[in-house]
């Protein structure tokens, strides 16, 4: 049997991971900041791979990275090509994952209690300190729950990756990908194996996750208590 | 020395607000909702008056002729705030240490974490979090983190309204011998007149955002 799926899978959702986790903290920092008027577009468009079908975010970045789409151009003129290549993989997760993290961690921040940021303006040090010696340590188990569920979106899509990346097996097929096309094709065995594998690495991941976020979420919340 | 004087629209009233201090303690005395945080947050800097000027020591912070806004951590003032605001994930003495400036940057007094700890008494607790002490140690903590900037001017909102009597008439005391020793001019915010009337030695009554009335009694410079 080839596991090359579960690989391409677990590259695909921890890049996607590491891509969301700085992209998320950022827009969350940039929009909880914000107070113009556009705020609820810029949340809503940052929210809309949340809510719109997978296949429609999918055909987007088609639109986007094809190669007569702007960013296909641009990346053309490099001589590169995302699509049906390993990166849509990574595209694809790290776009549907996106939202998840931005939202979670968003809500962390605007829990923070503003008079703790305010003190912290007071004692002159710079804002830039200030994100990541407060607001960071102080949002971290929102940032750690964000960090969950992006993973866990990341490896379970389907449609968006099926639609930029194709599935080319060895290269861009990835675990929900092959028990939809063994099913399909009668392989019942061979989907429950695959079935059975993502279930044990994302009961394990789940799991390994969900304890250092508690043990975090203690080491912030009730510091030194003994 | 702070000279202020300035408006700002709030959603009900003007608040409206002129006063000088060389030294000693100003008590801003009023009724909830009166505006006394939001003149503590003005001169701050947390908000933004509507116009007029904030001078401190012949340096204007503020100025709306001017165009003149000078940010929070540049205005060198410290604030204690009615709920302490101490960061919960840091021990007493990282909490202390925050905001103390950069080695060099300090021009007059070389001041360490031990001296301020046992100035205000709580060296015993350096090692401790805030949820493992008390309303009274934590408004001590408060008030340490902010000297250690070594500020031109110290704002205390309501610095002793969550407290205990005793803790209270402790801390009373100790504010009076603090501003001696430190010599710079506290601004404190209170709703108990006759707390505004034992540690103040001017006292502004405010009512909807107007200055009511002005009391000065002498300060030793």
């Amino acid at each position: 049997m080839d596991y090359t799926p579960l690989l391409i899978s677990l590259r695909a959702a921890i890049i996607a991971t590491i891509v969301t986790f700085f992209l998320g903290i950022a827009a969350a920092c940039f929009v909880s900041g914000y107070r113009g008027k556009f705020k609820g577009l810029i949340d809503g468009v940052l929210t809309l791979p949340l809510v719109l079908p997978p296949t429609v975010i999918g055909f987007l970045l088609l639109i986007l990275f094809g190669k007569n789409g702007p960013l296909g151009k641009l990346l053309m003129s490099i001589g590169k090509t995302v699509i049906f290549s390993w990166p849509a993989t990574v595209i694809a997760a790290s776009v549907v994952a996106f939202p998840l993290m931005y939202r979670t961690v968003r809500s962390a921040f605007e829990q923070i209690d503003q008079n703790i940021i305010n003190a912290a303006r007071t004692l002159g040090v710079s804002e830039w300190k200030i994100f990541w010696r407060i607001t960071i340590p102080l949002a971290w188990p929102g940032v750690a729950a964000g960090t969950v569920l992006a993973f866990a979106r990341a490896l379970g899509d389907f449609g968006a990756t099926l639609m930029i990346g194709g599935n080319i097996p060895g290269k861009t097929l990835t675990i929900p990908a092959a028990i939809f096309f063994a099913a399909e094709s009668g392989e019942m065995r061979k989907a429950l194996i695959w079935v059975i594998l993502i279930f044990i690495v994302s009961l394990i991941v789940m799991t390994l996750m969900n304890y250092w976020t508690d043990y975090q979420r203690k080491m912030i919340a009730t510091a030194g208590r003994k | 020395m702070l000279k202020a004087f300035f408006q700002k629209k709030l959603p009900t009233f003007e608040l409206e607000i002129n006063f000088s201090l060389s030294n000693g303690i100003l008590a801003l005395v009023g009724p909830s909702g009166a505006g006394k945080t939001t003149i503590l947050q003005c001169v701050a800097g947390l908000q933004t008056p509507s116009s007029g000027e904030i001078n401190i020591n012949d340096k204007i912070v503020f100025s709306s002729e001017q165009g003149v806004n000078i940010p929070i951590r540049k205005r060198r003032i410290g604030y204690v705030f009615q709920d302490y605001a101490l960061f919960p994930h840091m021990t007493v003495e990282k909490n202390v240490m925050y905001g103390k400036p950069q080695k060099g940057s300090i021009p007059n007094k070389a001041l360490t974490v031990s001296n301020v700890l046992e100035m205000l008494k709580i060296e015993h607790l350096r090692n401790r979090y805030p949820n493992q002490i008390s309303g009274g140690e934590k408004q001590r903590v408060a008030l340490a983190r902010a000297l250690m900037t070594e500020p031109e001017l110290l704002l205390l909102d309501e610095p002793l309204s969550a407290l205990d009597q005793d803790t209270r008439s402790t801390l009373q005391q100790e504010l009076l011998k603090l501003q001696v020793q430190w010599q710079i001019p506290f601004i404190l915010v209170t709703h108990d007149l006759q707390e505004a009337e034992m540690l103040g030695n001017q006292i502004i009554k405010l009512d909807h955002g107007k200055q009511e009335e002005i009391r000065k009694f002498d300060v030793a410079q």
